[in-house]
């Protein structure tokens, strides 16, 4: 039971915790802020997986650019009336029995999976630089998707700006 | 043929001027101008007539044994061979023949003759009628087929010229056509000649299948080779169906009751065709086939029997009738049935003489009761009429010696003649010359009736009328005259040699006749021969003058007598002045049946044919396509709506899930999901393992 | 060491969580929250392999699908934004147009 492992667990805890809550509260600034919480632990567990870029990342895109936007647009929609009205709908029963079921299946593949997995990752003596590795990789053999994933952007830029406009 | 004289080679010619002349009426006779029409068409009769002169003369001149002259011009009907009654094989053969003997001559000189006096007469009684050259055309059209029914071969030619003269017949008698009576009586005529025309045809068929030749020379020669016994019922069927058509053309009981309407022609058609020519072709159609008449005793009996009951009875419609033209109508058909009387008791030539004799005389009376009523303004009632004699005397005189030819006082044309059949009558079967000559009184008092009714006594003329009473011009006279001393001298031809003549016109005329029955031509071998035949000429005599003097006592002297007869017996009166109401019982029996059985037939026509037939086809066409509609909406229509039907069975459950919501949707993907994760965990499960 | 089955339990339960949002929430902002979270499940399971293969591939993966949960998460609150603007309503059940 290492640091990594305690950390572990907690970040995993505490996401799981956010998670759940966030889709159980009636205040939807609550569930944002959840999910804002959920999001900071995972980045936490990147960081245990010694995925730094990606935990930089996760923080700064995730959390502070798309997170924010989140906000902005609750900002924008919120209604008093929301508070009261039902929050779960009428499938619920059916969808939540769906959606364990769906886990049940994935929790046993993973079951019956789980010993070939390796039991630890094999810690090399000097640590990769990630940055560069993840730097390295993208430029070279993702070329094309980096590419595309910018072109993606564009469009995605464009779209958002002819949805929000006030007249079309 | 060997080469014939002229006249006996062009023997086809006779016929023919007629024709053509008729055919130049036809197409170009509105053209003409009267005197044209007139001249033409006398004038090609008047040639006809000088050929048989010539034709006449040459006959003469060849041996008694010889006088038959055959002038065949085509074969018009080569119909090839047929099986006979009896089995044997004959080849049918229809000729445009002519044949000319002693038989042939006399009635080829009486219808030319007396036609071309008539075309003479008629081109003054016409002269102010619309339609002249369509009369005259008619006139010569009919001079045409008698001629061919005269001149003929065989028996096919014969019925041609048969029908032919009734055709004209029909168009002279609704020469008016305008007046419903006249072209009533054409279509009567035309009819009641049909019926026996059918009798006539069917015995030619008969002639044809028993005997193998149509021919009349070869007739005799085939009934002697045939072998055919006395009485044989075939050959009395052939003579009974002849007789029939007979009795049709020649006015005889049954289908005499044309002749009496034919008087609605003008009165020169009523002289040619009904007295002298026309009506005289069943005489000569008997006489012509003899031969066969002369094997068929019973067949001979029904002729001589009709005969003279048609005599009686005729004779007894004519004493009460009042238009002079019906009486002569009558008397026509009385003196038809006195030559029908002779043929019956096998004189056929004394028949054949009264023909002559009669064409002269009642010809000449129907040419002067012309010239009458063209002089009394075209009345023909006798009632209006009376003691016009000083003032037409031409007509007086020629009318009173055809009327004293008639009633058969000596020395005129009739007495000789109907003497002859008296004669040989009695030698027969004295029931027949019983009727014959109890009708020769009636015939001598209703014929002196009409002369004392029309010219003598005091005159009933209408009083307008009276002002306007003319002699006929000579255009009418003429023939009146010549026809007047015929009818004096005619009979002169055959003078009884009772009397010391030698018969000559019977001995003519005997080579015709075929068997020995007419062998002997002497005059009666009655009882006490010669002495016998004289008593019985003065008994005929005797009766004859009671009849005149009866009719001078009842029109003359007491004129009112006749109606005090007539009212003391009334309903005898009305039953005779009705004509025995035969044409009303023809109406009912046949007339009226075939009218029914028009309306049936329409009616028939109406609901049956029409109305199933055709109203069914329409109502079954429309049943037929409703069952299409059905057909079409619910199977061709149905198959294609059932396509449609399972595809919305299929996709309408799905439709209904359709609630717009996303959730759904998504609920949906995580189920496949399931699927999807289940399907190929199991999968790599087994694959595992 | 924390066995890398562990991470995956992490992730199965983020993502359970995430699918439960999607289906069962009405509001449309808390639907599009459980996707990203649901995103974010599938990044701690790539990343957990990449650690454990020594592959960055796993990671570059990642950076992807952030990039896409951005351009996604704009247009999608864009369209919200529209549709509130039209019918003034967040909620899923009463979003049903195209229904039949």
């Amino acid at each position: 039971m290492g640091l990594n492992s305690i950390l572990f667990y907690f970040f995993a805890g505490l996401a799981v915790a956010s998670a759940i809550l966030m889709v159980t509260r009636r205040n939807i600034v609550h569930g944002a802020v959840y999910l804002i919480t959920t999001l900071l632990a995972t980045a936490g567990v990147f960081l245990l997986l010694q995925a730094e870029f990606l935990f930089v990342t996760q923080v700064i895109l995730y959390v502070g650019g798309i997170m924010v936007l989140f906000v902005f647009v609750i900002m924008l929609v919120n209604l008093d009336v929301s508070l009261l009205q039902y929050q779960f709908n009428r499938q619920r029963f059916v969808a939540g029995v769906l959606a364990l079921a769906l886990g049940a299946q994935v929790f046993l593949a993973i079951k019956t999976g789980q010993n070939s997995l390796f039991p630890q990752a094999r810690i090399p003596e000097v640590l990769p630089k990630n940055t560069e590795a993840v730097a390295d990789a993208l430029f070279s053999r993702f070329m094309l998707p980096f590419e595309i994933a910018s072109i993606l952007l564009l469009v995605a830029m464009i779209g958002a700006v002819v949805m929000a406009k006030r007249k079309v | 043929m060997s080469p014939q004289p002229f006249f006996l080679d062009h023997i086809w010619l006779i016929p023919m001027f007629p024709l053509v002349t008729a055919a130049v009426m036809l197409f170009y006779g509105r053209r003409l101008s009267n005197q044209i029409v007139s001249w033409l068409c006398s004038g090609s009769v008047f040639i006809s007539f000088i050929f048989s002169v010539g034709a006449f003369f040459q006959i003469v001149a060849k041996p008694s044994a010889e006088r038959v002259a055959t002038k065949i011009l085509f074969e018009w009907i080569p119909a090839g061979t047929y099986h006979l009654l009896d089995g044997r094989i004959a080849t049918f053969i229809a000729d445009w023949g002519f044949q000319i003997d002693p038989l042939s001559c006399v009635m080829v000189l009486v219808v030319t003759g007396v036609g071309f006096l008539i075309h003479i007469y008629s081109i003054g009684y016409m002269a102010h009628e619309g339609g002249y050259y369509r009369f005259f055309g008619y006139l010569n059209l009919f001079m045409f087929s008698m001629l061919m029914l005269v001149l003929a071969n065989n028996l096919l030619l014969l019925f041609v010229g048969w029908e032919g003269v009734g055709t004209c017949s029909y168009l002279l008698i609704g020469f008016y056509f305008h007046k419903k009576s006249a072209s009533d009586a054409g279509k009567k005529a035309f009819i009641v000649n049909r019926i026996g025309d059918a009798g006539f045809l069917l015995g030619i068929f008969l002639t044809s299948a028993l005997l193998g030749t149509i021919r009349f020379v070869e007739i005799g020669p085939a009934l002697a080779s045939g072998g055919f016994a006395i009485g044989d019922p075939r050959i009395t069927a052939i003579a009974l169906l002849f007789f029939v058509g007979a009795t049709g053309k020649s006015a005889q009981i049954p289908l005499y009751v044309w002749l009496p309407d034919a008087m609605e022609g003008p009165t020169p058609v009523s002289a040619l065709i009904h007295a002298a020519t026309m009506v005289t072709a069943g005489v000569y159609m008997v006489t012509r086939t003899n031969a066969i008449y002369q094997l068929s005793p019973k067949a001979m009996g029904v002729v001589a029997l009709v005969g003279a009951i048609t005599a009686l009875f005729a004779a007894s419609m004519g004493v009460v009738q009042n238009d002079i033209k019906k009486v002569l109508a009558y008397s026509t058909v009385s003196q038809l049935g006195y030559m029908f009387l002779a043929c019956g008791v096998g004189a056929f030539t004394a028949g054949i003489f009264h023909l002559m004799t009669h064409a002269f005389f009642k010809g000449l009376l129907f040419l002067a009761a012309g010239s009458v009523i063209h002089a009394v303004s075209g009345e023909q009632d006798m009632r209006k009429m009376g003691a016009l004699s000083k003032k037409i005397p031409v007509t007086y005189w020629t009318m009173l010696i055809a009327t004293l030819a008639i009633a058969g006082i000596f020395p005129f044309a009739g007495f000789i003649s109907k003497d002859l059949i008296l004669g040989k009558a009695y030698e027969k079967d004295a029931l027949l010359w019983a009727i014959g000559y109890f009708t020769a009184g009636m015939t001598a008092f209703y014929m002196f009736r009409l002369i004392f009714m029309t010219f003598h006594g005091t005159s009933r003329v209408d009083h307008e009328v009276e002002h306007h009473v003319h002699e006929s011009p000579k255009s009418m006279l003429v023939p009146l005259v010549i026809l007047a001393a015929l009818s004096f001298v005619g009979g002169w031809i055959s003078w009884p040699e009772v009397f010391g003549g030698n018969s000559h016109f019977i001995h003519f005329l005997s080579t015709v006749v075929a068997v020995p029955h007419e062998a002997r031509m002497e005059p009666v071998k009655g009882p006490g021969s010669e002495q016998g035949e004289i008593l019985l000429m003065m008994l005929s005599e005797g009766l004859v003058i009671l009849g005149i003097l009866l009719a001078w006592l009842l029109y003359v002297k007491r004129t009112d007598l006749p109606q005090k007869i007539a009212n003391a017996f009334g309903g005898l009166y009305r039953l005779v002045y009705n004509k025995y109401y035969v044409d009303q019982l023809y109406d009912a029996l046949f007339v009226n049946r075939a009218k029914d059985l028009g309306l049936a037939l329409g009616a028939f026509d109406r609901n049956v044919i029409d109305g199933l037939g055709v109203n069914g086809a329409g109502w079954l066409t429309r049943a037929i396509s409703k069952v299409s509609i059905w057909w079409d909406t619910w199977i061709v229509d149905g198959s294609v709506r059932l396509g449609a039907r399972i595809v919305w069975i299929f996709s309408y459950p799905i439709r209904l899930i359709q609630d717009g919501l996303v959730q759904s949707c998504m609920l949906l993907i995580v189920v496949g999901l399931i699927g999807f994760f289940g399907y190929y965990f199991c999968m790599a499960h087994h694959a595992v393992h | 060491m924390v066995p890398v089955d562990h991470y995956l339990w992490l992730s199965l339960a983020l993502f359970t969580v995430g699918v439960i949002g999607v289906l069962t929430r009405r509001n449309v902002i808390i639907i599009l929250m459980s996707i990203e979270l649901i995103l974010n499940a599938v990044n701690i399971n790539l990343v957990a392999f990449s650690h454990m293969f020594g592959n960055v591939d796993g990671q570059v993966f990642a950076i992807f699908i952030i990039t896409d949960a951005a351009a996604e998460a704009a247009v999608g609150l864009g369209i919200i934004l529209a549709f509130f603007r039209n019918r003034e309503t967040l909620l899923a059940d009463e979003m049903d147009m195209l229904k039949w």
